[in-house]
């Protein structure tokens, strides 16, 4: 059926990194939710793919040392 | 009233922890990461005439950090082997996935093993896997998931076209994907075992 069939599991696999980065139009987007709707393997994968983004976009940046502060703002009175 | 120089520098401290986010892990080292963001910050001044967008100030900022870090390293003479493999999927890493590994559709979504393998992972084991990417690799992936940067701002920032960003994305995750299964069984994860639970 053009425009909503089912895109299938390769199709999807390979458009799945960047819905979840976001990077998808919309009508791609739907056509992925769509597949993933009725296919729990591919459901299952985003889910990994997305929980593993979300670990490291979580990783603690530390704060910035208090020495490399006070190091740019000298750098920035020399502008 | 706010000159250029006082907009300037009030841009440059707004995006001062994710600078030295990144430059710790392209360094690997803190007094390193310093220096490279005191030098990125001068030369992002020396070069504001550049800046075309107000909104591109994150791209161009993290371009200057991740090119003077490339030629501070060419000066130091030092020049990994892992540079070669720069886009020709050597090791074939994209394909690489810990859900193939551990998936078995029979179980029910929920405390799934590959959903256990990822509440298993300490944050040692991420901080470890990145650093242990190649660069090429690794500043992709930081940008990306880490830092949250779009593709179109890794392009800039990176100077490559976007397909080129999408295609080091997927083997540099596939990379990481591999380290993080060694990491992890290093540390005695637990392998599925045949034939499901």
């Amino acid at each position: 059926m053009p425009g909503h069939g089912d895109i299938g599991c390769e199709e999807a696999l390979k458009r799945l990194l960047a819905l979840i980065d976001g990077e998808l139009s919309e009508e791609e987007r739907d056509d992925v939710q769509r597949h993933v709707r009725i296919c729990r393997s591919c459901f299952s994968r985003m889910e990994f793919e997305r929980r593993l983004k979300q670990r490291l976009s979580a990783l603690p940046a530390g704060d910035v040392p208090e020495a490399l502060r006070r190091r740019i703002d000298d750098v920035i009175k020399g502008f | 009233m706010a000159t250029s120089k006082d907009l300037f520098a009030a841009r440059v401290l707004a995006i001062l922890g994710p600078l030295h986010g990144v430059a710790r892990r392209l360094t690997k080292n803190d007094a390193d990461a310093e220096d490279l963001v005191a030098e990125t910050i001068s030369r992002a001044w020396r070069a504001r005439a550049s800046l075309a967008d107000g909104g591109a100030f994150r791209a161009w900022m993290f371009r200057i950090l991740n090119n003077t870090f490339l030629s501070e390293r060419r000066k130091a003479s030092v020049r990994p082997r892992e540079e070669l493999l720069v886009d020709e999927g050597i090791e074939d890493d994209g394909r690489f996935s810990i859900f193939e590994r551990l998936h078995q559709p029979v179980l029910l979504w929920f405390a799934t093993p590959e959903q256990q393998f990822l509440d298993s992972l300490l944050r040692e084991d991420l901080d470890r896997a990145l650093a242990a990417l190649p660069e090429h690799y690794r500043i992709v992936v930081v940008l990306a998931d880490v830092e949250g940067l779009k593709y179109g701002e890794i392009a800039e920032t990176l100077d490559i076209p976007v397909g080129t960003v999408r295609s080091r994305l997927a083997r540099a995750r596939g990379a990481l994907q591999r380290t993080l299964w060694d990491v992890a069984q290093a540390r005695g994860v637990q392998r599925p075992r045949a034939g499901g639970a």
